[in-house]
């Protein structure tokens, strides 16, 4: 009886615990955004955020879209074979590219990348006073270190995921042109047939919801992270795996609103 | 307002401040007057809480209890607008100089100057550079990274950006330490002679009691989570308080001992 009581109690203190953590993150999120519409603003911060998530993450981004075009293509060839139905190839790829795996694998690779950077620096900021230097030199920490990442964030994802659509839809092209034999021709125009601008849009859609998550999981556990090395060490482990989490999460209720009626 | 026009103000009045991290008690009842134009030098073991009680009145630790006035006005009791208003007049220099690394030395000094506003970058520049001359650096320096600084460089560019505001309160933490004593003098006497030049009033952190009787009008012992002395600095090695006469002699037996091994 006793450890039955004891059970219930661990499972409602660990439910309380993720319930005050989902409350903390909400109005850290609600800070952060209504500090990207008042002024003072930070382009230069803008800009160095949109380097850093969008530019630098370019090259990863690009060579996990086409490998997985050409897998995607390889897999579908050997499975829809078994209907007949290796025509479909091209559709196949492209829609499962621009409205699911462009902007999950963009997502997660950015998470890996920008994220934990993000994590890394603005722990060491705090780790090291200088978030706090920030307060005293006149300059709200929010604004000048987690707004303009929010915002980049959001901006710099569906841009990654155009270039991963297109360069998804390529790997596909190779692989079905140089090694399944299909005329390039009619494998374009197939892609393009069966594809409708709102598979497209939903998944900017869901690459800007993406990368505000990453950038919101790297500021909030840098910001918050404590007790030196070790700690800034756990806030970038807990900046990706999170960010992970809440991509795949999100996927699923963007999904269900888009497409779902 | 009630109070008289004759400076009986104190700059800084702090009354019954407590703060505690968890079950720690780290500040347990402070009670300071700093009077405007005065410097206060802060003495006490590690961990007692001295940064902490700096942290509180910069507005960057919350308090549980207690207040603090600067100019007679309860900082605590304020709005955001007017707490950023007044920690816009503080100037602090922090204990590991936190300088922002992804910022060249002379945007550091400058960012407080950048961040209010009203001053175009090259303008901002020739005042870094000012200040940076005032703290015995060489323009060049402002070009370079604060990672490829030494420690006291790094303590010296952390002073210029405390002071490049001409702030009328100023903290330094630990202003001293990790530097060699000829360099340690140096930085005693840009601090004596910025507080002078500007006006301004100075508390500093220091384990440095030749530090302490340099800066200091009065210097105050932080133990236990209170100020349990405060005297003038030439009482400092004499104070016959057992606390303070075994603090300030470094010597292993005595009271604080004796509390850590029970
Ligand atoms: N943000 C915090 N969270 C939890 N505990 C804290 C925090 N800041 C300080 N403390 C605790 O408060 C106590 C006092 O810390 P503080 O940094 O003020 O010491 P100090 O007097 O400045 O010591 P030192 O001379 O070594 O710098 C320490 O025991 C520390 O563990
Ligand atoms: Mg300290």
């Amino acid at each position: 009886m006793d450890r039955l009581l004891d059970a219930i109690a661990a499972i409602g203190r660990g439910t309380l615990g993720a319930a005050r953590m989902c409350g903390r993150i909400t109005l850290f999120a609600l800070d952060g955004v209504s500090q990207i519409v008042r002024p003072p603003f930070y382009p230069r911060m803008v800009g160095r955020a949109l380097a850093e998530i969008g530019y630098f993450s370019l090259p990863v981004v690009a060579l996990t879209a086409i490998f997985t075009g050409m897998v995607l293509a390889l897999q579908s060839a050997t499975g829809l074979a078994r209907f007949s139905a290796e025509s479909q190839i091209a559709s196949l790829v492209v829609l499962s590219v621009t409205r699911e795996l462009g902007p999950v694998l963009a997502g997660l690779m950015v998470a890996g990348r920008a994220g934990a950077a993000m994590a890394a620096e603005l722990g060491t900021m705090r780790v090291t006073d200088q978030i706090d230097a920030l307060t005293t030199l006149s300059t709200n920490p929010m604004k000048y270190l987690v707004a303009p990442r929010l915002l980049a964030g959001a901006i710099a994802l569906p841009l990654l995921v155009v270039v991963a659509d297109i360069l998804g839809v390529l790997g596909g092209y190779i692989i079905a042109t140089l090694k399944l034999g299909f005329n390039g021709h009619v494998h374009l125009n197939n892609t393009l047939d069966f594809l409708e601008t709102q598979d497209v849009v939903s998944g900017l859609v869901k690459a800007a919801v993406f990368g505000f998550l990453v950038a919101l999981m790297g500021c909030y556990n840098g910001y918050n992270s404590k007790g030196g090395a070790q700690g800034v060490g756990s806030a970038t482990t807990a900046a990706v795996v999170s960010a992970s989490i809440l991509i795949l999460a999100f996927d699923y209720v963007l999904t269900e609103i888009f497409f779902i009626r | 307002m009630s109070a008289p026009a004759n400076g009986t103000v104190p700059k800084l009045r702090i009354r019954g401040l407590k703060k505690a991290f968890g079950p720690k008690q780290v500040l347990d009842g402070i009670d300071l007057d700093i009077p405007a134009g005065t410097s206060l030098v802060v003495i006490g073991g590690s961990g007692s809480g001295k940064s902490v009680l700096i942290k509180c009145v910069l507005g960057l630790i919350e308090p549980d209890e207690g207040t603090i006035e600067l100019d007679g006005k309860n900082l605590l009791a304020m709005d955001r607008k007017g707490r950023e208003r007044a920690v816009a007049t503080m100037g602090m220099l922090f204990q590991n100089g936190a300088l922002f690394d992804s910022l060249p030395v002379w945007q550091n000094v400058a960012f407080g100057l950048l961040a209010r506003g009203r001053i175009r970058r090259a303008e901002a520049r020739q005042r870094a550079d000012a200040v940076l001359a005032q703290v015995g650096l060489a323009p060049s320096v402002g070009d370079l990274w604060p990672s490829e600084l030494s420690g006291g460089m790094q303590k010296r560019v952390g002073l210029a950006r405390a002071i490049a505001a001409s702030p009328d309160l100023l903290f330094f933490d630990e202003p001293t330490t990790g530097l060699d004593p000829i360099m340690g003098a140096v930085i005693d006497g840009l601090i004596v002679d910025v507080v002078r030049r500007l006006g301004s009033t100075a508390i500093a952190i220091t384990h440095d009691m030749a530090s302490a009787s340099r800066i200091a009008d009065s210097v105050a012992m932080l133990h236990k989570g209170q100020i349990i002395w405060q005297g003038g600095p030439e009482a400092l090695m004499s104070s016959g308080n057992p606390i303070v006469d075994q603090f300030t002699h470094g010597r292993r037996e005595g009271p604080i001992t004796m509390e850590l091994r029970r």
